[in-house]
């Protein structure tokens, strides 16, 4: 787990430089989410954690942090009972 | 496909375009020859080369219509570029490749700098060898003997649908883009520096008669970047402009580096309590520059001053993603889906301010 969280911390860190990204810390708060960024991010998640995320799941809540999007990942890869 | 400056495509590429038999092709690059095609005579056999009849006017009217033009040519790099210089054409070339290579491998790095489909490709040489190599490697390219070079300009392929403003000025645009690519790529630093580092000015205002081809040949355009996918003719967006109950706003980017011209497109009905943004549009070449969120931030603060609620359309069309993205992390919310057309809503309570790196002039 904490695994995909330094997964997700790395691919942000690439937009955020020269800054050591919280893992609860606001990126929208940070001021730079444009729509190439925010489209990026989310085709990292899906490839990188093999998950779909669906119209609904765009949320900016989902996205908010490095924990958010961790959260996000561990709701989809859950197993459905 | 596009002749926007490279861009950044993070969605899938399109399938290859069905072959038009009926229309004429539309070319968007056409690549030059040198020796005893653009000039007659060899430079490296020391003759004087001078333009050959025609050919000097040809590159005007070409660079005029929008049409971008590079270099092929085997011969000395240094010789070969320093005669262009001298003839005061060299500026006029994008991504020049003079050097002993294939002309084939060289026309395919061109194109693939410029970022255009093969078809929208022409190459002009007077050997038959060079043009049967190219035409056998890249099949798809225009081939033309040197002596079609005078009268090109009449060919129906070198005439395009759209001429507007920014038709003449497409080249600087690249131009202005390679240095940018070259600044963006040395930069060491927090992106939103390196915007800041540009200087950007940012217009958005009421689209006037004379933006409405330069609108037209956005919405035709722009795929990736287009709310419904819907695309709107001249008449239409002229109505639109006109009628009392919807905006038509269109906005443009400049940098230090020079002007990326029109870049965006909204429409928005505004007629009831609740307004309706029916299409956000925004070229490829300035989705990394903040611009969808400075439109929309636009748009709720007009919605709020007028005490309207604000909803939107999207309507996916398997590319254009990024803009249900857009909406989404601006705070729009889905509130209704009827087949696949999504109304989105945003509550208006908090409405960011524009970005600090970039200078917003409301017309």
């Amino acid at each position: 787990m904490d695994d995909r969280k330094q997964k997700i911390k790395l691919f942000l860190s690439r937009f955020f430089r020269n800054h050591d990204l919280a893992h609860d810390e606001d990126i929208f708060a940070l001021g730079f989410v444009n729509s190439l960024l925010a489209m990026q991010l989310v085709q990292f998640v899906e490839k990188e954690f093999g998950v779909t995320v669906e119209d609904d799941d765009l949320d900016l809540d989902n996205f908010r942090s490095i924990d958010a999007i961790d959260r996000l990942v561990e709701g989809k890869l859950a197993p459905t009972p | 496909m596009t002749t926007a400056p490279p861009e950044t495509a993070v969605t899938a590429t399109p399938a290859a375009k069905p072959a038009k038999d009926t229309k004429p092709r539309s070319i968007k690059v056409l690549i030059w020859d040198l020796d005893n095609t653009l000039w007659d005579g060899t430079l490296l056999e020391g003759d004087d080369v001078r333009p050959r009849p025609g050919v000097v006017e040809t590159i005007r009217t070409l660079d005029q219509r929008g049409i971008l033009q590079s270099v092929a040519s085997k011969n000395d790099h240094g010789a070969a570029w320093a005669r262009l210089e001298a003839l005061g054409l060299a500026e006029f070339f994008l991504y020049p490749k003079i050097d002993w290579s294939s002309k084939a491998a060289n026309v395919e790095q061109i194109v693939r700098s410029i970022n255009v489909g093969m078809d929208a490709v022409a190459f002009i040489d007077d050997q038959p060898f060079e043009r049967d190599e190219v035409g056998h490697s890249l099949p798809e390219v225009l081939t033309l003997d040197a002596t079609e070079a005078a009268t090109l300009t009449e060919r129906p392929e070198f005439k395009p649908r759209f001429l507007t403003d920014e038709s003449a000025l497409r080249r600087s645009m690249y131009q202005a883009d390679i240095e940018r690519n070259r600044a963006e790529e040395g930069f060491v630093g927090p992106a939103e520096e390196f915007l800041a580092a540009l200087d950007m000015r940012f217009t958005l205002g009421p689209a006037r008669l004379e933006d409405l081809q330069r609108a037209e040949e956005l919405t035709v355009r722009t795929n990736q970047l287009n709310s419904t996918g819907q695309t709107y003719s001249y008449e239409e967006l002229d109505e639109l402009r006109r009628s009392s109950d919807h905006l038509l706003l269109i906005a443009g980017l400049d940098d230090r580096y020079g002007t990326y011209g029109k870049i965006g497109l909204a429409l928005v009905e505004t007629g009831g309590p609740v307004w309706r943004l029916k299409l956000l549009l925004m070229s490829c070449r300035v989705m990394s520059r903040g611009v969808g969120t400075i439109m929309l931030q636009h748009i709720l603060s007009l919605a709020k001053q007028a005490g309207a609620r604000l909803q939107a359309d999207f309507r996916s069309t398997d590319r254009n993603r990024m803009m249900l993205v857009t909406y989404k992390f601006a705070g729009f919310r889905q509130i209704e889906r009827d087949g696949d057309l999504l109304t989105l809503e945003h509550d208006l309570e908090t409405i960011q301010p524009f970005p600090d790196y970039v200078r917003v002039d409301l017309g």
